[in-house]
């Protein structure tokens, strides 16, 4: 813990490993578009679990949030936005996409 | 009270510098609501192509390959300046600050002959909807990287003038924060633009 | 490239008796506050303990100040309106349709952005950090950045008066309408820039004050010892984080569009104009919750001091208000019902605002019970919350008729929906933040507000709206759409004239807060609040000195429950001298949250005339002024031990002198507890 009150690495080792999952959860997606080897939705399934997949270790290795490590309230703080983004973007992609089917809007 | 009487204060307490830090935690949240509502918007205007250019015409593997590695390796040399802060090493915090302001440098430098090209060819955000939303998802994201580097060069400034002082730790910490996030924006941006509209 | 942009002196208002006669109303009134301040050689005090302040209790007072001016501003709006439409039967009244466009544009932006947003700021930058026994928020020169962004942002609006026009395309700005092809004009620029600017200050305001809750609270005060007033600025910064954003993007958006020429909601070339309205109401719907939860707070504190009996139901209180706030991101699609959703979508929306709808019933329900059994004292504040219960719960009813999308279908966009939102916004928000004001006006300043023309206040406000609003929901019903300019349905007049009659008794309640005002200014020595706890309070604001010293408390109060200062007044320790003080840091004032907001008010006029050399001068000084704000390691200054003693050795001796309990003399007064003094 730093002054900052958030965790902090004296290593540089969570960065590299960070750095080779990170490589290599671009690396697949990537290679997938640039040999168009599956079906365009195989593919995009792939495309976005590897970006969670991605984000997820950006946030543990390079930002190192861990539930014991990071205080209380930074994760409160981080699940609320992901529920909010969830209503948001999930009710707009909703409301648009019924919009467009019904008005060609 | 008379100013006579105040002296100055050059400390302030410690949990003054939590605060700070979660006051930029929280100011991510916001920004990621932003992020998401611009990605929101791509996604719906997908279509709206107005008979111009697709993604598919405009965007490059290699040039997205490439602004990712840069981004990519620059939130690692950050990293790599931040073990050196938590250790004070001055001249190994400027020297990991400076290769990643050059990465970001390089970054904004392909994303600017990405974006420069696409207008000379008539694809710019004038040109429709869907572009208008490439654009502006793609360029807010930039913008957010020039505004980040920006910071790295006044933080070198600051490092190299000040030193290590505790302030100038509390805000190389959150121009971490900062950096890293805008990576993690980046990782959705070419799951959602580049990639998919590559297949 | 022309040096002044697209203006020209063509962009004076001569063109019209009418708005030559506002611009020249707001020039004067710009001169005459000037030439008052001149005249009473208040220069040095108004720049350098004001403007440069960045002092949480006088931020606060400026930024209620703000609103109270631009409730009149606005206010004057809705005369004109009513008037017209009172007169414009057959008839085309007196204000040409591009001007009663412009008025009921400027009516909402102004109430809403100018006169609510500010007044709920004003309220908790001055109560919050005292309810939590903090010394300040926790950003505070942030704080005097959000205040100037909102000033700055209302300078647009009343510069719009004297330069150019405002918009036309209402407080919401839908486009086409509001896009350069149709308005190519520069008042929806000047709507845009104004709504742009403060919206990122509220944002601002909404990170300092959730940090300063979470993090800046005095030893012992759990969450659940808080105050409701600070539970609901909680949440409402919990909303003001997450809706502003939406906001940003659409009006971000409809800039570009404007601006640069770009595509998201033009009519052609792959525009999507019901992205906008989905983005405006994702921000919209979240921003009504953001104007009443603090006034619903403020009812909750008053409800409790005034029924001298402690607030009922807390917890429910609390979960109420954390269910509002989260489902208030649920549903923003009822202001859309009718644009052409398939009935799934419009169900769930509907009846996810049914749902809302209860846990306000379970607020009114604890307000009631806290009053049931208690022993009323009739305090103005007192009056504008039992106003509030009947005249708010009626305006819930009309909400839930029209959550129902069938019904909606038959409502939208006619007077009912007016009258509705009216019945929400003036006894909920507007009667909360005066009877804020009134409650905590002794804390600002050391003496109370006259009661007698508070009262008269109440009953012109609340008389008033019932004669100004009632009618809207018959003209509704009887199909009289918003916004008419004139009409030739003749069974509507009788209606408008009443309203017009309502809105004259509500400027006749403006004028009474204006007495009030002056009278007790100058009746104030009669009316000294000499212990800082005029209403026998129970929450810790009212622990400190009438006005507060600047670091708020000597000693950081220790907390053993909930009604933090009842408890202390109890235990017989609310005011305990502590045998020697120790010096205290304190934010220096500065004047570059002020340099902030004039540029960016400078950049948001030269962004609507077009002068980019001066957009780019002002975005470079901004930036300057930020970097040289951030590289500033001597932001603070100590006030040594001698001096704080000082201040509380005054106020140990006013205290000696001060009545037992200042609620001594008054009828129905119950008593308890007795606050110990120490000597």
């Amino acid at each position: 813990m730093d002054v900052s009150g958030l965790p902090v690495e004296r290593n540089a080792r969570p960065y590299l490993i960070g750095l080779g999952l990170a490589l290599i959860l671009t690396a697949i997606p990537f290679a997938l578009v640039a040999t168009h080897a599956l079906t365009r939705l195989t593919a995009l399934i792939i495309i976005a679990v590897a970006a969670i997949i991605q984000i997820l270790v950006h946030l543990g290795y390079f930002l190192h949030i861990g539930f014991r490590s990071t205080p209380r309230e930074n994760l409160v703080a981080i699940a609320f936005t992901a529920v909010l983004i969830i209503f948001m973007v999930g009710g707009t992609l909703w409301i648009m996409f019924d919009l467009y089917y019904r008005m060609m809007v | 009270m008379t100013s006579a009487t105040m002296t100055d204060a050059p400390s302030i307490s410690s949990e003054k510098y939590e605060e700070k830090a979660f006051g930029f935690w929280i100011y991510l949240m916001s920004d990621a609501i932003i992020f998401a509502l611009l990605f929101a918007t791509y996604v719906v205007m997908l279509g709206n192509t107005a008979g111009g250019p697709t993604g598919k015409e405009l965007f490059s593997l290699e040039r997205a390959a490439g602004e990712t590695t840069l981004l990519l390796l620059s939130s690692t040399t950050f990293g790599f300046a931040s073990v050196a802060l938590a250790a004070s090493e001055r001249s190994r915090v400027l020297l990991w600050l400076v290769v990643t302001l050059a990465l970001g440098a390089g970054f904004l430098f392909l994303e600017y002959r990405e974006f420069s090209g696409m207008i000379a060819q008539g694809a710019g955000p004038d040109r429709s909807g869907f572009l208008s939303s490439f654009f502006t998802l793609v360029g807010t994201h930039g913008l957010h990287v020039s505004i980040g580097t920006l910071c790295i060069l006044v933080m070198i400034g600051q490092v190299l003038v000040k030193g290590l002082t505790t302030p100038v730790v509390s805000r190389l910490a959150r121009l971490g924060l900062f950096w890293h996030f805008l990576d993690i924006v980046w990782v959705a941006i070419f799951s959602v633009v580049y990639l998919p509209g590559l297949l | 490239m022309d040096i002044f942009g697209r203006l020209t002196l063509d962009s004076l208002p001569f063109y019209s008796a009418i708005a030559a006669s506002g611009a020249a109303a707001t020039v004067l009134g710009a001169l005459s506050v000037m030439a008052v301040i001149t005249y009473f050689g208040a220069w040095r005090l108004v720049l350098f303990d004001w403007v440069s302040s960045i002092d949480h209790k006088k931020i606060g007072i400026m930024y209620i100040m703000l609103a109270l001016v631009m409730l009149m501003r606005g206010f004057i709006d809705a005369a004109m309106m009513r008037s017209q439409q009172a007169i414009a039967y057959n008839n085309d009244g007196y204000l040409p349709p591009g001007h009663f466009d412009q008025i009921f544009s400027s009516h909402g932006t102004i109430m809403i952005f100018f006169m609510a947003m500010p007044f709920l700021s004003g309220l908790i930058n001055l109560i919050t950090p005292q309810q939590i026994g903090s010394r300040d928020v926790a950003f505070p020169f942030m704080n005097s950045v959000s205040l100037w962004l909102t000033t700055a942002g209302a300078g647009l609006v009343l510069i719009s008066l004297v330069i150019g026009k405002f918009s036309t395309a209402g407080w919401t700005g839908y486009p086409p309408y509001s896009g350069a092809e149709y308005n190519p004009g520069v008042g929806v620029d000047y709507w845009l820039w104004a709504v742009l600017i403060s919206g990122v200050g509220s944002t601002m305001s909404g990170i300092n004050f959730l940090v300063t809750i979470i993090k800046c609270r005095a030893p012992g005060m759990y969450l659940f010892r808080m105050p409701l007033f600070t539970w609901t600025v909680f949440v409402t910064s919990v909303l003001m984080i997450f809706a502003f954003p939406a906001l940003t993007v659409a009006c971000c958006m409809l800039a570009l569009d404007r601006t640069l020429g770009m595509h998201f909601f033009t009519n052609a070339m792959g525009g999507n104009m019901m992205n906008y309205i989905n983005l405006f109401w994702l921000w919209g719907h979240p921003e009504v919750y953001i104007l009443v939860l603090p006034a619903f707070g403020v009812f909750s504190e008053v409800v409790a001091a005034f029924s001298q009996k402690r607030l009922f139901g807390y917890i429910s209180l609390v979960l109420a208000t954390m269910a509002i706030g989260l489902l208030s991101f649920t549903v923003w699609l009822h202001h859309f019902f009718t644009m052409g959703s398939s009935a799934d979508v419009n169900s769930f929306f509907g009846i996810m605002t049914t749902i809302i709808a209860v846990p306000t019933g379970v607020k009114v329900f604890d307000w009631l019970l806290t009053m049931y059994r208690g022993r009323i004292i009739f305090k103005p504040s007192m009056l504008y919350t039992i106003g509030f219960l009947v005249t708010f719960v009626i305006g819930g009813l009309s909400g839930v008729l029209l959550a129902m999308p069938p019904v909606d279908y038959l409502m939208h966009n006619t007077t009912f929906l007016i009258a509705h939102f009216h019945n929400m916004i003036i006894p909920g928000v507007l009667f909360g933040y005066l009877a804020g004001y009134m409650f905590w006006f002794p804390k600002a300043f050391g003496f109370k507000l006259n009661e007698k023309w508070g009262a008269w206040s109440f009953w012109c406000w609340i008389i008033g709206f019932y004669l100004a609003f009632m009618p809207l929901y018959v003209l509704g019903l009887m199909g009289m759409p918003r916004r008419m300019e004139h009409y030739d349905i003749a069974a509507w007049q009788p209606h408008l004239i009443i309203a017009a009659i309502g809105a004259f008794i509500i400027l006749l309640g403006i004028v009474c807060l204006i007495v009030q005002l002056a009278v007790s200014i100058r009746d104030r020595k009669q009316a000294l609040d000499l212990t800082g706890d005029p209403w026998n309070g129970r929450s810790l604001e009212w622990a400190t000195s009438s006005p507060p010293a600047p670091y708020n408390f000597a000693v950081l109060p220790q907390v053993e429950s909930v009604d933090a200062f009842w408890n202390m007044k109890e235990r017989g320790v609310a005011y305990e001298r502590p045998d020697h003080y120790v010096e205290i840091v304190l934010p220096k004032n500065t004047f570059i949250g002020a340099f902030i907001g004039g540029a960016v008010f400078v950049f948001g006029f030269a962004m609507v005339w077009y002068i980019w050399w001066l957009v780019i001068l002002c975005l470079a000084a901004i930036v300057l002024a930020l970097i040289v704000r951030a590289s500033d390691d001597q932001s603070n200054i100590t006030m040594p031990a001698s001096t704080v003693q000082a201040i509380e050795d005054e106020r140990f001796a006013q205290l000696a002198k001060a009545p037992r309990n200042e609620m001594g003399d008054e009828p129905g007064f119950v008593g308890e507890p007795v606050p110990e003094v120490s000597t």
